[in-house]
């Protein structure tokens, strides 16, 4: 565990502090190809079974841009409200480390393609316009797993292994401009910022942005100063952020941190922070103030990059309805409250209820099933919505079974279980499993028959009047059916039978 | 044909003689092979034989020209690679102890397709490492040596396709040229050499020293010879972004049209004077003469940014080298040091880099790593660049004036082995007027005129040409070959001696002290 600096309590801290964040965002396109060469550009392969003489960097061998990667972008950056440059160029940065295989990065530095746009985020239902600085485009590193050693960092391993097989995969790298004026709803900022922008690069088609398997990763930059001072104080970047909530507790965390050490006269050191999940701290890594100098130059093996104005008008009309767009859309279609929509999106369910009502189901009931009994199932597998082995259309399939009068609520259950179980369609599992509900009224009136001789007592409160004591009579049908029965329609003839 | 007839006979006669059955691509082959063993021991031009295979080469395209196959125009003939050139079946090290053993798991693109044009590769030419040097003396594995006097250097970097080619170990050689490396080595060899256009022919392959410099070319014995191996080497390739996607110029055509009647020749100012060897000055000038004699006009044309191409170019091309050399690292190919299981990768590197590179390859790691630091950026590489724009309008502007541009190849004619090894800046000082086609990306050709009287050892006269019209270089150095040819009697490399066999000596213009 690591030892926790001295903090100043949130409140108090934004008393006195005011924050300034920024985020860069780092995304693994979904091209087919990776960003120079033709080796395949998705995840799963065997370690550096996806690599090639250019993504391994062999000497000799030279990058071609990825037009598929330079389209990705300039979709990204329109939907961000970004200038499009006419003319661009890639850079190397050059700094040694064994995941790199060249020993330097093909970047973008200051001629980005993308420039000077923005993103509005709700926060509390209040839109905050977030500046985009801007988008570039680069190539991802290998991936290094140090083996031994306490900290899975580089220094104290026994030894280290490298994939290449994400070295060379389209990295797009989204910077904001300074985020001011947010007081203490930084955190909240921050988090929505990125909440956003996933949605948005999702709805593009340009990157699976999970963040657990890195293919979104955030650094969060913090700084803050005195309220009032007018002036911004020295930031920290806290890397590699890759959740959510751990944006929103990085931003927390450091003005905690910052403003203690602040308190007590010391300056805050320009430096790159580690962010840790277990307790949601930050501990110092490498101090920008001796940091290394990258030597950037326009990358000599690459000729420019300019887009045609109308390539990036072709690109411009292809533009899906945006996220902000759909989910107004959406909320007026399916008549649900703020407060609903914000709970569908923060369960990440917004995509999987559309689908849901998109394939018959009504919007409430693809709503019920996804916020509170598949979420409890993923809650408890602990996997994501999304992750569930159920498709939409399977569940619409399960609402309009129960909407029929085939299922009732707890029979649906089941057979949602029987689908994560794997064990094939709704239709399937209620004729495998004879889930059906028994609406023969013959069936039922034997056990109900059977309920009522072996209850008299029950039958006589019933008799009298009392006719709330027939769930005992009905608990014990469902129970002889196994729950296959309408427990409405057991009670109802439980009371025409008494009634005679 | 006896193996010594097969030897001396230029790349087109031989492969016109395979193609009519006279004589077979094994046989032509074994001829060179048995060459290199007879005297490679002495001129040190392979680092690698490849006799398996190419003996393997030439007997498949002695099958396609028994099953009735057509033939290109160079099937058959051998050709001398510079260990440059990624090579799938041979190991390619650069001249360089980092790369000692490497074998490339794939083909460079100029290889490629000389190889599927029926070129038969017997091996890997010595180098100076990482192509950084005009002598081979910076060879992880000895100095090549010239075959005029072995003690002498053959120039360099592509000192051992050179030496390879004049000794008659290969009828043909390729090399690269960043700042002079084909046609310093080809103009102190006696031999033709040919800087293409940038971009004419691919680097894809071509393990990079200055990627924006980088040029694959020719080296041959004949101007036609380097036309047809140019031709057959170039091409636009989807695998080299920098690669020009235009036709390759007319080469062969112009070295079989030798006239230059009504052109127009610049002889560049800046380009001789103080620093040239008086029997080089006196060579060029002859071929201005004769240039004139057969009816091109002569103009002196000032390039005054000229002067400042070698300070340029020691800023770009070490620049660009700081960091396409550091992927040498010791961590996936290559030489690597110190892995004892107690140091760290950073360790290593370093260790594996100290080891691995030499002396001249550190110097300009070093010089370029400081040129592109913060802060200094903008005073050196920046600087550069701009020095860069103001050499290609000189030649642009040079350009509207004459149609081709000549001076020597180099200042001085080959010299001897050790003497500028510890003085980098007189080393340097050898590629002073091949740097600004590198810089501007044109096209240049070096093409034999004469030996120096005081030394007796050959001078190259440049033909600089615009980028795309490297043709017009190869019209020019046709003309000027076929007229000294002509004047002489008897081909220029009949008089080199370094091995004892001189056909003619003591004859022609150049007479040996």
């Amino acid at each position: 565990m690591t030892q926790l600096p001295a903090l100043v309590p949130y409140d108090e801290a934004l008393s006195r502090y005011e924050p300034v964040i920024g985020l860069e965002t780092h995304v693994e396109l979904g091209t087919v190809t990776k960003m120079f060469c033709g080796s395949p550009a998705h995840f799963g392969a065997d370690p550096n079974a996806s690599v090639c003489p250019v993504c391994l960097g062999l000497p000799g061998s030279l990058p071609v841009v990825n037009r598929a990667a330079i389209e990705y972008t300039i979709k990204i950056g329109l939907a961000l409200n970004c200038s499009i440059a006419s003319w661009c160029r890639f850079a190397r940065k050059n700094y040694f480390y064994p995941d790199m295989p060249k020993d330097f990065q093909i970047s973008q530095y200051d001629e980005p393609l993308c420039t000077d746009g923005w993103l509005d985020v709700l926060v509390d239902e209040t839109p905050v316009r977030v500046g985009i600085e801007r988008v570039h485009l680069e190539e991802d590193t290998g991936k290094s797993l140090h083996v031994g050693g306490a900290t899975g960092r580089i220094h104290g391993a026994e030894y280290s292994l490298v994939d290449y097989n994400r070295a060379g995969i389209p990295l797009v790298e989204v910077v904001t401009k300074p985020v001011e004026g947010t007081g203490a709803l930084a955190p909240v900022v921050a988090r929505a910022y990125v909440t956003e922008l996933r949605e948005l690069l999702r709805s593009l088609g340009v990157s699976d942005v999970r963040m657990e398997e890195g293919s979104l990763r955030c650094d969060v930059n913090t700084s803050i100063a005195p309220r009032g001072s007018g002036t911004w104080g020295t930031r920290t970047e806290t890397k590699n952020v890759n959740s959510l909530r751990s944006v929103e507790r990085a931003v927390r965390f450091e003005i905690e941190r910052q403003a203690a050490v602040l308190d007590t006269g010391v300056r805050i050191v320009q430096e790159t922070r580690h962010f840790h999940e277990e307790n949601g701290s930050t501990t110092a890594g490498r101090s920008k103030e001796e940091a290394q100098d990258y030597r950037y130059f326009p990358e000599p093996d690459l000729v420019p990059v300019a887009p045609a104005r109308e390539w990036v008008e072709q690109i411009r009309a292809t533009l899906p309805e945006l996220p902000a767009a759909r989910r107004a859309r959406l909320q007026a279609e399916w008549g649900l409250s703020d407060l609903d929509m914000a709970a569908l999106r923060n369960a990440d369910a917004l995509d999987l209820v559309a689908e849901t009502v998109a394939a018959g189901a009504p919007p409430a009931e693809a709503r019920n099933w996804w916020l509170g009994e598949l979420s409890r199932r993923a809650h408890e597998s602990g996997t994501e919505l999304a992750a569930l082995p159920v498709t939409p259309s399977q569940v619409a399939r399960v609402t309009e079974l129960v909407a029929s009068g085939s299922l009732n609520a707890k029979l649906a259950r089941q057979v949602l279980d029987g689908v994560l179980a794997g064990e094939g369609s709704p239709d399937e599992i209620v004729a495998a499993r004879g889930l059906a509900v028994v609406s023969d009224d013959g069936t039922l009136l034997a056990a109900i028959d059977e309920a009522i001789a072996a209850n008299p007592e029950v039958v006589e409160k019933i008799r009298s009047g009392k006719t709330a004591a027939a769930g005992v009579l009905v608990g014990a049908v469902m129970k002889a059916t196994r729950g296959q029965a309408d427990a409405a329609r057991v009670r109802e003839l439980i009371l025409q039978r008494l009634a005679r | 044909m006896s193996p010594t007839e097969l030897t001396r006979m230029t790349a087109a006669e031989l492969a016109a003689t395979i193609a009519a059955g006279e004589t077979s691509a094994v046989d032509v082959t074994r001829a060179h092979l048995d060459r290199i063993d007879a005297v490679d021991e002495r001129v040190h031009a392979f680092l690698h034989v490849a006799r398996d295979s190419a003996l393997a080469a030439a007997r498949a395209v002695d099958e396609r020209r028994g099953a009735g196959e057509p033939l290109g125009p160079l099937a058959g003939v051998p050709l001398a690679v510079k260990d440059v050139f990624t090579t799938a079946d041979m190991p390619t090290t650069c001249g360089s102890r980092i790369l000692e053993g490497w074998r490339p798991p794939y083909e460079s693109t100029v290889t490629r397709r000389l190889r599927e044009a029926g070129v038969v590769v017997l091996g890997k030419a010595n180098m100076d490492e990482f192509a950084m040097g005009s002598s081979t003396e910076n060879s992880a594995f000895g100095t090549s040596r010239n075959p005029w006097d072995l003690s002498r250097v053959p120039g360099g970097s592509s000192g051992g396709s050179s030496a390879a080619v004049t000794a008659f170990e290969a009828p043909l050689g390729i090399g690269t040229d960043t700042g002079g490396s084909i046609r310093q080595p080809a103009a102190v060899c006696g031999i033709v050499g040919m800087k293409p256009t940038y971009g004419g022919s691919s680097r894809y392959g071509v393990v990079a020293f200055a990627s924006s410099l980088d040029s694959p070319g020719p080296l041959a014995r004949t101007v036609l010879d380097a036309a047809l191996l140019h031709e057959a080497m170039s091409g636009h390739d989807p695998c080299d972004s920098t690669s020009v996607d235009a036709p390759v110029p007319p080469v062969v055509a112009a070295a079989r049209h030798a006239d230059v009647s009504g052109l127009r020749v610049g002889v560049v100012t800046e380009l001789s004077g103080d620093g040239y060897q008086p029997g080089v000055l006196a060579r060029f000038s002859e071929a201005v003469e004769l240039l004139e004699s057969l009816g091109a006009k002569i103009a002196e044309v000032s390039c005054p940014h000229f002067s400042y191409g070698l300070p340029a170019y020691y800023l770009i091309a070490p620049s660009e080298c700081s960091s396409n050399l550091a992927r040498f690292d010791g961590m996936r190919y290559g030489l690597r040091v110190g892995d004892d299981g107690t140091r760290s990768a950073e360790e290593v590197m370093s260790l594996t880099r100290a080891a691995g590179f030499g002396p001249e390859v550190k110097r300009r790691i070093m010089l370029g790593t400081y040129a592109l630091s913060s802060g200094y950026y903008d005073a050196y590489y920046g600087k550069a660049q701009q020095v860069r724009t103001l050499i290609i309008r000189d030649f642009e502007a040079a350009f509207e004036q004459v149609d081709v541009l000549v001076s020597p190849t180099t200042p001085t004619t080959a010299f001897p082995i050790g003497e500028r090894a510890d003085d980098p800046m007189a080393m340097y000082l050898a590629d002073l007027c091949t740097i600004p086609s590198d810089l501007a990306g044109n096209a240049a050709l070096s093409v034999p005129c004469g030996l120096a009287p005081e030394d007796g050892l050959p001078v190259g006269l440049q033909i600089m040409a615009p980028a795309l019209a490297d043709d017009r270089a190869y019209r020019v150095g046709a003309a000027v070959e076929a007229a000294l040819d002509r004047r002489r009697g008897h081909r220029l490399l009949d008089e080199a001696n370094g091995l004892g066999e001189a056909k003619v000596t003591g004859e022609g213009e150049g007479t040996r002290p």
